[in-house]
Formats: structure tokens, C-alpha cells, sequence
């Protein structure tokens, strides 16, 4: 477990958070810019000394009452917004910068691993980091901290200052990287999207309080929440590549509650995926519908209702074991068609993205 | 050649360029630190103690060497502390001068070094302690390679200052051969004493040193390409 609280304030600021996760996969801190979420995992760093508060990393104390473990004391790794590469030592230098900080018997990531984990073999030979772009300085970033085999790596935004080329460079990346480490990440984050590929366990924040926690979907299907509301509200669904259709082109995942049809996607036949249904793609029917052209339909049961702005309802429902989907329809057709909670009814996908 | 320079301006010289070599070495001890807190507090004491080390810059030499003459005097507070130490009283020592000069030219290797502190983002600092390193360590390993360019200007301009200064000199050190008599004292003397050839190569010297020195700075230390 991490388990934290912490209290900070500045002019215009107060963050008063607690925190209880489970310290493995990856733990997104998502919310609203000026919620916290930096400060929060600056806290947690130990770069915020004037925080009051606790902070239990697993069996290990780093804050409590007067005790404060000194930053560079705290076995982590951190990647900032910006890549923050040292411009007067070489790529490699920049590298091995922690890696040289720490004794060889307590090194678990090797330079060489490191490396090709990030795709940085072109790169090692640089003389300066000063001709990389955006993604490859945030490469080496992450690399860095990583040869510093942290026990806990917290990253703040490390996508929000790249374009969105370099952020479709950098994501891959990431998700190996969530397979390869045993190491829990704490990632700050305020795009859904990101949240819904990485994450395993959300943390919402909003003025500077944590106001819910969980695994991923458990959040991400509470109505009540602020996420509920977003635009791109939705749920992911984690189900197994089945079949591929050559002639169509396209791709069956099947999962507890149902198969879906994706776009072809070039995955071996088992390997596991992350699909996600957006609310407003999920339409409702009484009836199996007939002669549709959405080919995605599954049979659902209605779990929670709930009144999302003066024309329009939320719904969740359960797909199968465990499996949640949620849809976002007028709450004229709620009425018109009679929907309340218990109801099974049949969800229609009109689209699904494959996100990892 | 061989005339133009009399034993007695050669020891000025010399006397010259041991005290602002000793008085550079001490400004960067001492200087670092000060120019350090004052580019990293955010105390309400930044402006007070900036302004103390800034004053030399504006105050005619006189004054500053007035009031440490009268403090290493014998009924100052330096001069009863150096006196109960055994050391006696320092105005018109070799000492003396050093201690007067490293508060007359502080502001000179100060100011340099906290431009260049200021620049470093404190975000370097950050990544350096998540990257396991201790303040000392990151201030070897980091804010040092980084400040390169100001620990450069700071010397330059210290040693520089220290060679050129005359109204504290006169004030704390007097004019006494091969300990306090230096360059620009020297010349002064000669021009008293009606020597113009004297004067002239001393003062033509001192013009060519400073060219150098100067030249030799913005050539090594161009300013405005660094990246922050």
C-alpha cells in the first residue's frame, strides 16, 4: 500500500489530501488543472518540504510528524512535465547521472536494458541532449529515472508538453514499460485518454482533496463524479484478441460479457487488449434490434440512472461479469422507453477505440 | 626595455599582482555563498544584504576605507579583536590591505555569480535531488559546470578591480615599500615627483592589462547564446 495525507497551503492554494493505494501497476492522479495533482506528487517526492503530513511507501516511512526523509534519500524516480535533461553533460552522461548515485548492489536496471526498454540506442552518443526532440528528451528522461531502479516512480504529465506525434511515439513505450517493471507509477494526468490506456488504479482529485479512489473502471463508472460529466466519459473494457476476419478487416475481442468487432487490429490471437466505449457511442434498446447497421450489441443490465444536465441521463449497466458500460442517451428516450434500474436491455456499440 | 621599469615599480607590480590574487581567491570563498542566498532566499533579508554588498559600487573609496580604518584601528572593534589575538593592528599591513580590498571589490564577484546562480532553473536542482544527489553533491555535479561562465566573470572582474583600486589603498595601506605600495599608488608617486616617463610606462602597462583582460572575457565568455 501508499498511504499519504498531506496538507500544504499557498496564497490562492490549499491542498489537504489523502491517499490510500495499492502500490502496484499504474496509479493515475487525474483531475482538473489547479486541483493538485502536481503538488500532490511533489509532496510525495519530498520537494514540497514545508507539507505537513504522512507518507508510507509499502513497509517504509518517508514522512511523519517532524521526520522528513531528505529527497535524494527517497528510493523514487521522477519525470517532470518537461524533460529537465542536465544541458552541460552528454545523453549518456544525463543517463548514468542517478545511476552513479547508486550502489552496484543495489542496481536492478541496467544501462543496456534501459536503453533499448526506450529505444535510445540511436541516441546514447550524443554529445548533448540540446538537438533532441520533445519525445526523445522525454525518453531519456524516463530512462534516467529508471537507472536509478526507483521503488516507486511518480510522473507528472510527462506527455502534456509534446505534440501529439511525439505523444503517439512515447505511449508504447509507456505500456511496455507498465509489463516490463515491477515498479508501481504514480502518473499524473489530466486527459482521459491517457488515464483509460495506463492506468489500473484512478485517484480524482478536485481543489487540491482526493475525492475518490479505485481501480480503474470502479471510478471511471461512478455517476457521481465529476468524470461522469466529461464529454469523453466512458468505461474500458479489457478483453482478448479471438479472431481476425481477413476479408472485412476487421477483429473479434471477447470478453465475459460479449465479443466485439474492432477495426483489424495486428495482435496475436489470446493476447489481451484495452477497449474503450465511450457514453455517447452506447445506445439502448428494449428489443434485439433488427436490421442495424451497428454490429456491436450486447446484452446488458441497467445499474444505475442518473440525470446528467436538463436533457440528457447517464446510465451504467453490467456486461457480463464485472464488466461495466456506460451511455449517455436524452432523457426523453429514457422515458419513452420505460428504462429503470434492473431493466436488461440490449447496449449498442457504435464505436469502439482499441487503446492498448 | 630593460629601464623602463625601476626595482621599485617592479615590486609594485608584483605587490600588485600577489594582493589581487589573494584577494580573488578569498572573494570566491566568500563570494559564492553570499551570491548563492541571496539568488535562492526569499527573505525579507535579500534587499538589505544585497545592498550592503553593493555599496563599494557606488561609495567613493575614501569612505570605505575611512571607516576600516577606523575599525582595524586601535580602538576598533577588528583592531581590539586582532589585538587580543596577538596579531596587532593590521591598517598598513599587507593583511590589512587584503581585508580592505576584499570588501571593496565583493560586489564584483557577487553580482556576476548570483546572475549567474539566478539563471540556473531551480528545476535542475529538483532533478538532480530525485536523481539520488545531496545539496553539496549537486552543487559540484550540477550548479558548478553550469555557473562556469559567472565563476569566470566574477575572477576576471575581482582581480581586475582589486588592481585598479587606489582610494582604499592610500587609506588602509599608506604607501610603504614592497608591503602596501602598489601600481597604481606607485604612479602616483611618480607623478608627484614629477617622473611622467615612469608614470607613463606604469599607467600605458596598466591600460594594456586591463584591455586584455577584458578583451579576454567577452571573447571566452560571450553572453547572450547561452540557453536557460
Amino acid at each position: 500500500m501508499i498511504q499519504a495525507h498531506f496538507d500544504l497551503s499557498y496564497p490562492g492554494f490549499t491542498l489537504h489530501a489523502e491517499l490510500q493505494v495499492f502500490a502496484h501497476g499504474v496509479i493515475a492522479l487525474f483531475g482538473p488543472s489547479g486541483s493538485g495533482k502536481t503538488t500532490l506528487l511533489r509532496c510525495i517526492a519530498g520537494l514540497e518540504p514545508t507539507a505537513k503530513g504522512m507518507l508510507q511507501v509499502k513497509d517504509e516511512m518517508w514522512q511523519s510528524g517532524d521526520r522528513f526523509m531528505s529527497v535524494h534519500r527517497r528510493p523514487l524516480g521522477y519525470v517532470f512535465q518537461e524533460a529537465s535533461l542536465f544541458p552541460h553533460l552528454s545523453v549518456r552522461q544525463n543517463l548514468e547521472y542517478g545511476l552513479k548515485r547508486i550502489p552496484p548492489e543495489q542496481r536492478r536496471v541496467q544501462l543496456e536494458q534501459a536503453v533499448e526498454w526506450l529505444g535510445l540506442g540511436k541516441l546514447i552518443g550524443r554529445d548533448s541532449p540540446a538537438g533532441l526532440s520533445g519525445g526523445e528528451r522525454q525518453r531519456v528522461a524516463i530512462a534516467r529515472a529508471l537507472l536509478t531502479s526507483p521503488r516507486l516512480l511518480l510522473m507528472d504529465e510527462p506527455l502534456s508538453a509534446l505534440d501529439a506525434a511525439s505523444k503517439r511515439e512515447i505511449l508504447p513505450y509507456l505500456e511496455r514499460l507498465h509489463g516490463e517493471l515491477d515498479i508501481p507509477v504514480i502518473y499524473v494526468s489530466h486527459s482521459l485518454d491517457e488515464v483509460a490506456r495506463l492506468a489500473d488504479q484512478l485517484v480524482l482529485m478536485e481543489q487540491g482533496r482526493v475525492v475518490a479512489s479505485g481501480a480503474l473502471n470502479e471510478v471511471l463508472g461512478r455517476l457521481d463524479l465529476p468524470t461522469a460529466h466529461l464529454d469523453d466519459a466512458g468505461a474500458v473494457i479489457e478483453a482478448g484478441v479471438a479472431a481476425h476476419d481477413e476479408e472485412y478487416h476487421l477483429t473479434r475481442l471477447d470478453f465475459s460479457g460479449g465479443s466485439l468487432w474492432v477495426s483489424k487490429v495486428e495482435r496475436a490471437i489470446g493476447s489481451v487488449v484495452r477497449a474503450r466505449v465511450l457514453a455517447r457511442d452506447v445506445s439502448i434498446a428494449t428489443a434485439m434490434p433488427h436490421g442495424s447497421s451497428i454490429s456491436n450489441i450486447l446484452e446488458a443490465r441497467i445499474d444505475e440512472i442518473r440525470d446528467e444536465g436538463p436533457d440528457r441521463v447517464n446510465l451504467r449497466m453490467s456486461v457480463g461479469s464485472g464488466k461495466l458500460l456506460l451511455s449517455r442517451i436524452t432523457r426523453r428516450s429514457r422515458d419513452q422507453l420505460g428504462l429503470a434500474r434492473g431493466m436488461e436491455v440490449f447496449a449498442q456499440v457504435k464505436s469502439v477505440a482499441l487503446i492498448a | 626595455m630593460d629601464s623602463a621599469f625601476s626595482a621599485a615599480d617592479l615590486s609594485a607590480i608584483w605587490l600588485t599582482f600577489k594582493l589581487a590574487a589573494v584577494v580573488t581567491a578569498i572573494l570566491l570563498l566568500v563570494g559564492t555563498p553570499i551570491a548563492w542566498w541571496l539568488a535562492r532566499t526569499r527573505s525579507w533579508w535579500k534587499g538589505p544584504v544585497g545592498a550592503v554588498v553593493a555599496l563599494p559600487i557606488v561609495l567613493p573609496p575614501t569612505v570605505i576605507g575611512f571607516y576600516l580604518l577606523v575599525a582595524m584601528g586601535p580602538s576598533g572593534p577588528l583592531g581590539a579583536l586582532t589585538q587580543s589575538l596577538g596579531i596587532g593592528l593590521l591598517p598598513f599591513t599587507f593583511a590589512g590591505l587584503v581585508i580592505a580590498s576584499v570588501f571593496y571589490s565583493l560586489p564584483f564577484v557577487v553580482q556576476p555569480l548570483q546572475n549567474a546562480f539566478e539563471a540556473i532553473p531551480e528545476r535542475a536542482l529538483e532533478t538532480a535531488a530525485t536523481l539520488r544527489a545531496s545539496a553539496r553533491d549537486t552543487f559540484f555535479s550540477v550548479v558548478l559546470p553550469l555557473a562556469k561562465p559567472g565563476f569566470l566573470t566574477a575572477s576576471v572582474l575581482g582581480f581586475a578591480h582589486t588592481v585598479g583600486e587606489f582610494g582604499v589603498v592610500l587609506m588602509i595601506g599608506g604607501n610603504i615599500p614592497d608591503k602596501t605600495r602598489v601600481v597604481s599608488v606607485q604612479i602616483y608617486d611618480h607623478v608627484e615627483a614629477m617622473e611622467y616617463a615612469s608614470a607613463h610606462w606604469l599607467s600605458a602597462g596598466m591600460v594594456v592589462f586591463a584591455f586584455v583582460v577584458l578583451l579576454a572575457l567577452y571573447t571566452l565568455n560571450p553572453t547572450g547564446r547561452r540557453r536557460k
